[in-house]
């Protein structure tokens, strides 16, 4: 009964660490790249701040908006935080997260995003319409490539489960297979498509034929707008912590550790987290955003190396059973 | 359940269809006033028929009998198996729904003896088929099938576009028939045992063997819509009444992969691990290749008819993995690959009819089912709004619906593919994931373009602007439909479980099935340490969290809400025109799969100075597969026909010369070879 009341403890207190650590994840990038242009930016705490004061505004909804428009933020949210909340962070053994392997991660992101585009649809602009087509576009090149990425990582592994891949990446000793890396090109790439950064879309800009998250969520306001913001940095979270958990899973505590290990195990995280949104914040003053038919090549390029990565784990592979 | 003896449900079975066959042939011999039992009739023969399959699949029966019709001396061979008896409760959930949803048609206006008769006679020919356990038994209900179903097709006689539509598809049934007959003469050799039990006994040569495995997947394929025989297919299933291309599109293809199952895992005897790849290949390319179509199509019933031949590509990819796992001898990975296939046959039952029946709800209230004349039509049909989202979420295979569970059962025995000793297989394996995978993707694409342009956003027609909701009859067909889409979804490990016996049978392994997994709803593909899947707890972690959020939201804000014009950085415009289109919708997609797999060209005609016409933007598209394989050969048949034909115009004293001509030549002939 204690055993399972800890494990409950430390599920909730993962759901809780995404949802606090995804503000901050965004500052920081915000900030370092405020730094790198010489500008002072915006405080850590500023994506709290603005997340509150949205929730306390008045929501304008469009006149024709349905229940569809209303209801989809909070799916998005909670869709994007359970996603965010199984993967393995600072321990490796939570509660739940046999519930959903790598492929239903792969598939409840994927269900997040289908219900923006809807929800960008709904209002009938051509605004709207615009950031939805070009996002199911981006995702149809982005996902795939994605699912690729995280079967090679099941196939090296095993296993699907990622708390086991974690495991078996952590027990093996570090070398590098060609494999692997590709994957892991690819996964960033992909990383940065799905969340809307530079080079794929700009984060920062509004009122430019090149936008497509923005475009989206152009209608959104308030408490509505507040959620959609927060499940796109809790995204964001979902993805570093996906890579991290994939590629770099040492310090993550092993399944039966005590509370200590826990701990310990969550400050190597935030250290990765921090390492990876400064790292973000770098490559986007250093580069400049594409025009949105290049995205097509740039995510090609993830498609076919992560096809590259499957492949040759399958070649190499030995058997697994 | 109420435990009844295998012979008593075959009996059963056979009842249901005799009633079938009944309710045709009263709708046609009595009064036009009879149409209306129809679909209460057939509702009620469809209700016994699924418990009796269900039953059956259950206890893994197999009942066996000799009618004395038919071909004389031959008479008829049935036989209810777990397999057949599995096909029947598809086959007959679908005649289920679409029969509630008959039950709401006008008495006055929309019943018609050119449907209903061919309706009851359509449904009791597919059943048929499952049931027959010789090669005329089933050659004979397949035509049965094709042909009432081509009825159907061109029940709307008037328009041109279903009068071509029902001959294409005719030509291709016939060629698909023929293809069959080969495949049925070649198996069962020249000792000519004709019962599938005579088929089964005979062994093949290789090279025979090859050539029954073309034959029968040119047969089945065709009528099933594999690339590159689909071309009648998003022809033919949309001109049918929507009822019927929910049937059509839902069901009839999965008697088509029926067949191949019955013909390639059960009467070939033991599998070669090379016939897999007819089966992979063109599932994979068929997956995308559909979807490719269409993302870019902007008619509701052809982009689902479309959607259908993806996912008929999707299940012959995954029994192409289960026959190589089989013909390998790795029965695990062989399991779980045919529970993917075979729970994708039932999944896309279920959505794909629901989609037609809210593609038929549509087309009733407003007329129209070209994507340029909906929109918003969420606000006047809300429940069938609410029903569609389900059925395009679902096929979509995201997750909790059904669609997602035999996706990720398709991956899991994906990932066993580097167990494979042939080198080309474990290089397959990864090329048909990837494949899948960018279905997957693109499959989200075209629901969502498709969804949003129907429903959501504001009407771009005065018939879309003044729709009304379907009767409550066809809106219960489509909850039903919803309804098993999500019970699907959340206790597919159940239905896994269930189909076992089938798994049991066709490759002698089940998947762990329940209380494998850490709960009871666990879906475990091998075990479970290396996969599980928990719908209900996914499922509820998310309601639970959206709920508390909700809910937090609302009292930590003021909650005011207030309704004003759309925003549109400020430059709203009433004109519901300048919504983004269908068109443009896909546009991107157009750019960048379009170039390479239609030779998509976009130009610009701008019209000089002083020139008063309006510029255009000038689309064209090529469709590879209708040009080069239909519409080459074809034009080569007329070219030689009408040389041909001047032979018809000659005097007799020419046509006595080219017999006198001929008899030399054979005289010839037959002197210089034997």
């Amino acid at each position: 009964m204690a055993e399972t009341f800890i494990a409950l403890m430390a599920q909730g207190a993962q759901m809780l660490l995404v949802l606090l650590v995804a503000p901050a994840l965004a500052g920081l990038t915000r900030m370092v790249k405020a730094r790198l242009m010489r500008r002072q930016g915006p405080p850590l705490m500023q994506g709290y701040r603005d997340l509150l004061k949205l929730v306390r505004k008045e929501a304008v909804v469009a006149d024709n908006a349905s229940w569809l428009f209303r209801a989809s933020p909070y799916v998005i949210f909670a869709l994007t935080w359970v996603a965010a909340a199984l993967v393995p962070t600072f321990a490796s053994g939570l509660m739940f997260n046999w519930a959903a392997d790598v492929v239903a991660l792969v598939a409840i992101a994927g269900a997040a995003r289908a219900l923006l585009a809807l929800a960008g649809m709904d209002i009938g602009t051509s605004f709207g319409g615009l950031g939805s087509s070009r996002e199911m576009m981006i995702s149809s090149l982005a996902e795939p490539a994605m699912l690729l990425v995280v079967l090679t990582m099941a196939l090296v592994a095993g296993t699907t489960r990622l708390p086991a891949v974690a495991d078996f990446f952590i027990a093996q000793p570090l070398a590098i297979r060609v494999s692997l890396a590709l994957a892991f090109v690819s996964l960033v790439i992909v990383a940065l498509a799905e969340n809307a950064r530079i080079p794929v879309d700009n984060p920062a800009t509004h009122l430019e034929l090149t936008m497509v998250h923005e475009a989206m969520v152009l209608e959104y306001s308030g408490r509505h707008l507040a959620m959609i913001e927060a499940a796109g940095q809790l995204k964001m979270v979902l993805y570093i912590s996906l890579m991290v958990c994939l590629f770099v899973p040492y310090g993550m505590a092993p399944a039966d550790a005590g509370v200590a290990a826990w701990v310990l195990g969550g400050a190597f995280y935030v250290g990765k987290l921090a390492v990876a949104a400064a790292a973000l914040g770098v490559w986007e003053v250093s580069i400049a955003k594409m025009r949105v038919f290049r995205v097509s090549e740039f995510l090609g390029v993830a498609f076919i190396f992560a096809f590259l990565a499957i492949l040759l784990s399958f070649l190499t592979q030995e058997v697994l059973h | 359940m109420l435990m009844l003896a295998p012979a008593t449900l075959l009996v059963i079975v056979a009842a249901a269809i005799a009633a079938f066959m009944l309710t045709a042939v009263l709708a046609v011999a009595l009064h036009r006033r009879t149409l209306s039992f129809v679909y209460p009739l057939c509702l009620i023969a469809a209700l016994v028929a699924v418990g009796a399959d269900l039953a059956a699949m259950l206890g893994g029966i197999d009942a066996k009998a000799v009618l004395p019709i038919g071909l004389p001396t031959v008479g008829l061979h049935v036989r209810l198996d777990a397999l057949s008896a599995f096909f029947g409760l598809v086959v007959n959930i679908g005649v289920v729904a679409t029969s509630i949803y008959g039950l709401g048609f006008d008495r006055q206006h929309e019943l018609s003896p050119r449907i209903e008769p061919f309706f009851a006679a359509f449904v009791a020919a597919m059943n048929l088929v499952l049931l027959a356990d010789d090669a005329f038994g089933f050659l004979f209900s397949w035509e049965l099938m094709s042909v009432t179903s081509w009825a159907l097709v061109i029940s709307n006689h008037q328009s041109e576009k279903a009068r071509h539509a029902a001959h294409t598809y005719l030509v291709m049934a016939i060629i698909g028939t023929v293809a069959l007959l080969f495949a049925f003469g070649g198996m069962a050799g020249i000792a000519g045992g004709y019962a599938f039990d005579a088929i089964r006994a005979t062994p093949l040569t290789p090279l025979v063997a090859g050539l029954v495995l073309m034959a029968a997947f040119i047969g089945t394929g065709s009528k099933a819509g594999i690339m590159p025989f689909n071309a009648w297919l998003p022809l033919a299933h949309p001109a049918a009444p929507s009822h019927v291309s929910a049937l059509m599109s839902g069901v009839m293809t999965k008697v088509a992969v029926y067949g191949l199952i019955r013909i390639v895992f059960d009467l070939m005897g033991p599998p070669v691990w090379w016939w897999s790849l007819p089966l992979l290949l063109f599932g994979a390319f068929t997956a995308v290749g559909a979807l490719l179509y269409a993302v870019l199509d902007n008619d509701l019933k052809r982009v689902l008819a479309y959607s259908t031949v993806e996912n008929i590509g999707i299940i012959y990819a995954g029994l192409g993995l289960a026959l190589a796992f089989q013909a390998s001898g790795l029965k695990a990975a062989a399991a779980v690959a045919m529970a993917a296939a075979l729970l994708h046959v039932i999944n896309h039952s279920w959505f794909k009819s629901l989609l037609f029946l809210g593609a038929g709800a549509v087309l009733h209230a407003t007329g129209r089912r070209d994507f340029d004349g909906l929109g918003g039509l969420i606000h006047r049909m809300p429940k069938t709004a609410v029903y569609f989202l389900i059925g395009a979420l679902a096929i979509s295979a995201l997750p909790p619906l059904n669609g997602f569970v035999s996706e990720w059962l398709l991956f899991q025995s994906v990932l066993a593919g580097p167990a494979f000793p042939e080198p080309l297989l474990r290089f397959m394996s990864p090329l048909v994931g990837a494949l899948l995978a960018l279905a997957a993707g693109l499959a989200a694409a075209c629901f969502v373009r498709a969804y949003g342009i129907v429903f959501l956003g504001r009407p771009r027609s005065d018939q879309a602007a003044n729709a009304h909701e379907s009767p409550s009859q066809q809106t219960a067909a489509m909850a039903f439909l919803a309804t098993l889409c999500v019970l699907g979804g959340l206790f597919g490990n159940i239905l896994a479980a269930a189909i076992a016996p089938v798994l049991d049978k066709l490759v002698g392994q089940h998947l762990p099935g329940l209380g494998a997994g850490p709960t009871p709803f666990s879906l475990v593909a091998f075990d479970a340490a290396r996969s599980t899947y928990d719908a209900p707890v996914i499922f509820g972690f998310v309601v639970i969290s959206a709920g508390l959020t909700t809910l937090l939201i609302h009292w930590a804000s003021n909650r005011r809400t207030r309704r004003a014009p759309a925003w549109d950085c400020g430059f709203p415009d009433a004109s519901p025109s300048t919504q983004y289109t269908a068109s443009s919708f896909s546009q991107p997609l157009r750019r960048v799969y379009g170039a390479a797999a239609f030779s998509a060209r976009e130009s610009i005609d701008m019209p000089s100075p002083g020139d008063q016409r309006p510029a255009s933007l000038v689309v064209s598209l090529r469709d590879p597969i209708w040009q080069y394989l239909y519409a080459t050969p074809a034009e080569a048949v007329l070219t030689t026909t009408r040389r041909l034909n001047t032979l018809q115009f000659l005097t007799i004293r020419r046509y006595l010369v080219a017999m006198f001509v001929a008899l030399i030549a054979l005289l010839l002939f037959t002197a210089v070879w034997v």
